[in-house]
């Protein structure tokens, strides 16, 4: 397989999971419950743990030297091939649910699809990360019929965060040649649509209705919130090269 | 959804735990052990209280079964009664079985 594709969908795999976990930290000491606390810092070092995978074969398969640490916190934010949908903010606990629903609902499926890759360090990843990603589905996806299906104000909120978070999920499907290369992105859409249409219909919500699709997260074009995100997440290494615990 | 202020959900709505019922939760750590009483939590209803405690108790590989059950729901022992109900079984030696051998190789009993 070509190595600058391998390289580019592995930096997009772990980015995305690195950003997002980064997000849900943000949260940690912030939940609504303490068990609620608990689950969504469970999910973060879960999504932790898949970028480190990622990123450590990125760094394997570029072949300069540069390990998953010197790509996750040495990379400006043109660097980063994450989707524009995970930088999006934490919001309410509706709009971090919505967030994680819509990732979830699309990375279960394609890292089941990857656990059959050819490349085997690609179906190793995706086989181990796959057992995780299932329980952030049946989880998000409980939370989104929970607060659609709930109280009028929770119905409210959830329709809200579901309707502006949706325009983010058409680049979970657009792929470029670097995608084809090692996925099939265009076959997991139906099977998400599916899956969200039903979630939609047992929280009685209104699918949104199809809009404009912002992409360019994979290219490396991405909203202002992201900087914000690595000043934070990179402050430390940036500061103090090298440092350790 | 604006801007990256950390949002305060307490403000706007009462603590979720104020209505959410409490639950206690027992986990089996191995096939042919009993479910084991390791602690309570706060969920809505009995599905939620379940995935909590999968992630409340369950982070270090601790099980292979959860129970959870509604707290209201335990009828527990005063314990102004521990005498009348537990001292009649300290002088009766010969209803413990420690009269028996066992072998080395059976590890629960």
């Amino acid at each position: 397989m070509d190595a600058e594709a391998l390289f580019t969908f592995n930096l997009r795999m772990g980015d995305s999971a690195l950003v997002l976990s980064q997000r849900l930290g943000e949260w940690c000491g912030h939940g609504p419950a303490l068990e609620e606390d608990l689950a969504l810092a469970n999910t973060a070092l879960d999504l932790l743990g898949h970028a480190r995978l990622w990123l450590s074969l990125a760094g394997e398969v570029e072949g300069r030297g540069r390990d998953e640490d010197q790509l996750a916190f040495l990379r400006d934010a043109g660097e980063f091939r994450n989707l524009l949908l995970v930088e999006q903010p934490n919001g309410d606990y509706a709009a971090t649910m919505a967030r994680q629903y819509y990732y979830d609902a699309w990375h279960h499926p394609l890292l089941q699809q990857l656990a059959g890759a050819a490349e085997p360090r690609v179906a190793a990843i995706a086989a181990k990360a796959a057992k995780e990603a299932a329980y952030h589905l049946h989880r998000s996806r409980e939370w989104v019929i929970r607060l659609g299906d709930g109280t009028e104000e929770s119905h409210r909120r959830m329709q809200a965060a579901a309707d502006e978070l949706w325009p983010f999920t058409g680049e979970m499907f657009a792929a470029d040649d670097a995608d084809r290369a090692c996925a099939d992105l265009a076959a997991l859409r139906p099977g998400w649509q599916a899956e969200v249409a039903a979630t939609f219909a047992r929280a009685t919500l209104t699918l949104p209705a199809s809009a404009w699709m912002p992409q360019g997260g994979k290219q490396g074009v991405h909203t202002e919130k992201l900087g914000y995100i690595l000043a934070e997440m990179q402050f430390l290494q940036r500061a103090y090269p090298g440092e350790r615990w | 959804m604006s801007g990256n202020d950390l949002p305060a959900p307490q403000e706007s709505a009462p603590a979720p735990v104020d209505d959410w019922p409490l639950w206690e939760v027992f986990i089996r750590s191995q096939h042919g052990l009993a479910h084991k009483h390791v602690g309570s939590l706060h969920a809505a209803d009995a599905a939620m209280a379940l995935a909590n405690a999968r992630d409340v108790y369950t982070r270090r590989n601790e099980g292979v079964s959860l129970w959870v059950v509604p707290s209201a729901q335990i009828t527990a022992s005063s314990p102004d009664d521990k005498e009348p109900l537990f001292e009649p079984a300290k002088d009766k030696i010969f209803r413990h079985p420690g009269f028996y051998k066992v072998p080395p190789e059976v590890k629960n009993l």
